[in-house]
C-alpha cells in the first residue's frame, strides 16, 4: 500500500519551493508585504513548507532504513 | 470591502498542483482495489495516526471552517465549547468504551452493528435515513463550494459544481475509502498550513492575545456584556443573558456536552468509519484519541482569527468588512474569506484558498464514501441481492456495486446541490434533522452496548419515538425573532427560546430522554430474543476484556485518553 508520507512530503516540498521562489522573486515588491507589517509572508511560508516536506521524506527514508 | 479576489498565476498553480496530487493518490491506490473489502473498508489496514487525522479531517469540512470562524466573531471564545466539552468527552468515550464493540464485532458499518445487536428493522431504519442524509449533506457542501467560487473568484456556478464533483468522483472511484482517507490526511495538513498565516498575522496586528483582549473590551461592553465575555468560556454561563451565546451552563453541559456531542461522535458512521478502517483493535481505539489532540487546538486556527475579525470590523481605519453588499447586514460566513483577502498576498493567498477547497472536498468525499458503504452492505446486500456461498464472486460483485454507488452518490449530490439552490434554508433544515436523529440513535446504541436486556423491538420504537418527540418539540417552540418555519413553531408556539442554539440543545435533550426511557421500559416489557452467546462481542458485560490493555503503559489507548483529558481540562481552566 502507498505510504501517505510520500505524497505529503512531495506536495509540501514542491509547494514550498514554489512559494519560496516566488517570495524571493517578489521581495522588492511592496504589494507582497502584509499591510503595515514588514513581513514577506511568502518567504516564511515557503521556507516552512519546504522544511516540512523534506522532514516527511526523510522520515520515510529513516523508517525504510530501520526496516 | 470588495468581495472578489484578484488571483495571480501562482495562486492557480498552487491549486492545480494540489488537485494533481489528490487525483494522483487515487490513481496509485487503484491497483489495490481488488475486492469490496479493499474498496469499501480500506482493507482495515490504516495505521492509527492516518486514521486519526482522517477522523478529524472528515469533521473539518468547509462549512465547519467558515461557520466556526463566523461564530468566533459572533460569540467569541464560547465557540470553543464545540471543540472542548462538545467533542473531547465523546471522543474519549468512543475510543475507550465503544470502539472495541464496533471494531470487534466485525460489523462493517454502524447500521450493521444495529443489525447484529438488535434486528433487521432497526438496521434498515438507520441505513435508509443515513444514506439519504449523507448524500444531501454532500450536495449541500457542493452547493456551498460553487456559490463561494462564484462570489470570490467569479467562476461560473455550474462549472465549479461539475469540476468539484468530478475531482471527488475521480479519487473516490479510483481508490475507494483508502483514497478518501489518504486525501483527508493530506487535506488536514493543507488546511492547517494554509490557514496558519492568518492566525499569526491577525494576532500580530492586534498586539497578541493581550492586545486582542484590550481591543475587545470597549466593543464587548457596547454589546452589553462584561468586558472579558468574548475571551472566556464558562465565566458568564450562569445566566443566558450575560453571555454572547445566550445559553446557560447546564444546557451547554447536558445538551451540547452530552446528548449532541455523544450523538454525533459516537454514532455518526461518517466519523466512526475512519476508526473502523484502522489496522487493529488497538489502532481503532487510538484513532479518536489521536484525532482529539489536534481537535483541541483547532479553535486557535479558526476561532481566534474570527475574534480578531470582530476587532477589525469595529475599526473604521482597518478597511475590513464582512457586510453583504445586497442586504447591508454582516454575513458572518464570509469572515474567513475576508480575512484571507485582508491579510494574504498572492502565493499564500492561493494556499489559503486551496485549504478552503480542500475542506469542502474532504466533506464531500467523506459523505460519498460513507454512502457507498451503507448502500452496498446495508441496503443492496440486505434487501436486493444477498450474499451467496461463493465468497470470491460476491466480493467482486459488491466491488462493482460499490463503484457504481460512488457514481450514483456523486450524481445525486449534484442534484441535491441544485435543490439547495432552490431552497435557501436546506442547510438549516438538514442540520436540525441530523440532531434529531443522532440523539435517539446514541440512546439506543449506548443502551444496546451496555445493557444486555435491551431488545430489538424496544430499540426500534425508542428510535422512532425519540425522533417524533424531537420533531414535536421543534414544531412547538421557536427561537426569538425566527422568521421562517424551518427554525421551528410550525405546529404552534408554546415556548420561545432566547436563541436558536438553546432550542437545538433542548430538542436533543428531549429526544434523548424520551428514547432512553422508552427503550428501557419496553425492553423490560418485551421478550429478549438474542441469547447471551449471540451478544458476545456486542455487549460490554458479555465480552472478555483480555488484550484490550496489552503492551507497555505508554502505548496503551487508556494512557492516551488520560493525556487528552488532562490537556482538555487545562485548556478549559486557562480560558475559564
Amino acid at each position: 500500500m502507498l505510504d501517505i508520507r510520500i505524497p505529503i512530503g512531495l506536495l509540501f516540498a514542491v509547494l514550498g519551493v514554489l512559494v519560496l521562489a516566488f517570495g524571493i522573486a517578489t521581495n522588492s515588491d511592496p504589494d507582497m508585504y502584509v499591510k503595515s507589517m514588514q513581513i514577506n509572508i511568502n518567504l516564511w511560508s515557503g521556507l516552512f513548507m519546504t522544511i516540512f516536506g523534506a522532514f516527511m521524506l526523510i522520515w520515510v527514508k529513516m523508517t525504510k532504513k530501520a526496516e | 470591502m470588495e468581495q472578489t479576489f484578484d488571483l495571480q498565476w501562482i495562486d492557480y498553480a498552487i491549486m492545480m498542483i494540489y488537485f494533481v496530487f489528490v487525483l494522483g493518490i487515487g490513481w496509485v491506490l487503484k491497483r489495490y482495489m481488488k475486492d469490496a473489502n479493499a474498496f469499501l473498508e480500506a482493507g482495515r489496514s490504516m495505521p492509527a495516526w492516518v486514521a486519526g487525522l482522517a477522523f478529524i479531517s472528515t469533521n473539518l469540512g468547509a462549512l465547519e471552517v467558515m461557520g466556526m470562524t463566523g461564530s468566533g466573531a459572533k460569540y467569541g471564545m464560547m465557540t470553543t465549547h464545540f471543540y472542548w466539552i462538545g467533542a473531547i468527552p465523546a471522543m474519549i468515550f468512543l475510543a475507550i468504551f465503544m470502539m472495541p464493540f464496533y471494531y470487534g464485532s466485525k460489523a462493517r458499518s454502524v447500521p450493521e452493528y444495529l443489525k447484529l445487536r438488535f434486528d433487521e428493522k432497526t438496521r434498515g431504519l438507520n441505513a435508509i435515513l443515513f444514506a439519504i442524509m449523507t448524500i444531501l449533506a454532500s450536495g449541500i457542501s457542493m452547493y456551498a463550494l460553487a456559490i463561494l467560487m462564484e462570489k470570490v473568484l467569479g467562476w461560473d456556478f455550474n462549472l465549479s459544481l461539475i469540476l468539484s464533483a468530478a475531482i471527488v468522483l475521480g479519487y473516490t472511484y479510483l481508490g475507494g475509502l483508502s483514497s478518501a482517507i489518504y486525501n483527508e490526511v493530506l487535506q488536514f495538513f493543507i488546511i492547517v498550513i494554509g490557514l496558519f498565516p492568518i492566525v499569526y498575522l491577525s494576532l500580530h496586528e492586534v498586539g497578541g492575545w493581550g492586545g486582542l483582549k484590550e481591543s475587545l473590551e470597549p466593543i464587548v461592553s457596547n454589546k452589553g456584556f462584561a468586558p472579558d465575555a468574548f475571551t472566556t468560556t464558562w465565566k458568564y454561563s450562569g445566566s443566558a443573558t450575560s453571555n454572547p451565546m445566550g445559553v446557560e451552563w447546564y444546557s451547554i453541559a447536558a445538551g451540547l456536552g452530552f446528548v449532541l456531542s455523544f450523538g454525533y461522535w459516537c454514532t455518526n458512521f461518517l466519523i466512526v468509519q475512519r476508526a473502523m478502517a484502522a489496522e487493529s483493535p488497538v489502532a481503532a481505539r487510538k484513532t479518536p484519541l489521536i484525532g482529539a489532540l489536534p481537535k483541541m487546538f483547532i479553535p486557535f486556527l479558526i476561532i481566534v482569527p474570527g475574534i480578531v475579525a470582530l476587532v477589525l470590523m469595529n475599526n473604521p481605519t482597518s478597511g475590513f468588512s464582512i457586510t453583504d453588499p445586497v442586504t447591508g447586514q454582516p454575513n458572518y460566513d464570509l469572515t474567513i474569506i475576508m480575512l484571507l483577502k485582508h491579510y494574504l498576498p498572492a502565493g499564500v493567498l492561493g494556499l489559503g484558498l486551496t485549504a478552503l477547497l480542500a475542506s469542502f472536498m474532504s466533506g464531500m468525499a467523506g459523505n460519498v464514501s460513507a454512502f457507498n458503504t451503507v448502500w452496498t452492505y446495508d441496503i443492496y446486500q440486505s434487501y436486493i441481492r444477498p450474499a451467496t456461498n461463493d465468497k470470491e464472486a460476491d466480493s467482486k460483485h459488491y466491488l462493482k456495486v460499490g463503484k457504481l454507488a460512488t457514481i450514483f452518490g456523486v450524481l445525486v449530490s449534484i442534484a441535491a446541490a441544485y435543490l439547495a439552490g432552490l431552497f435557501g434554508n436546506i442547510m438549516d433544515f438538514l442540520q436540525t434533522i441530523f440532531s434529531m436523529i443522532n440523539a435517539p440513535l446514541f440512546a439506543v446504541i449506548a443502551l444496546g452496548m451496555f445493557w444486555k436486556r435491551t431488545t430489538g423491538h424496544a430499540a426500534f420504537i425508542g428510535l422512532l419515538a425519540g425522533f417524533t418527540i424531537a420533531l414535536l418539540h421543534h414544531g412547538l417552540t421557536a427561537p426569538m425573532g425566527a422568521t421562517t418555519l424551518v427554525k421551528g413553531g410550525w405546529i404552534g408556539i408554546v415556548h420561545v427560546y432566547p436563541v436558536e442554539m438553546a432550542q437545538n440543545f433542548w430538542t436533543a435533550i428531549f429526544a434523548f430522554v424520551t428514547s432512553a426511557s422508552l427503550t428501557i421500559g419496553l425492553s423490560l416489557a418485551t421478550k429478549k430474543i438474542k441469547s447471551d452467546e449471540e451478544l458476545v462481542g456486542l455487549v460490554y458485560s458479555l465480552t472478555p476484556r483480555s488484550g484490550m490493555n496489552d503492551g507497555k503503559w505508554i502505548s496503551r489507548p487508556s494512557t492516551l485518553a488520560w493525556l487528552v483529558g488532562i490537556i482538555a481540562i487545562i485548556l478549559t481552566i486557562l480560558f475559564w
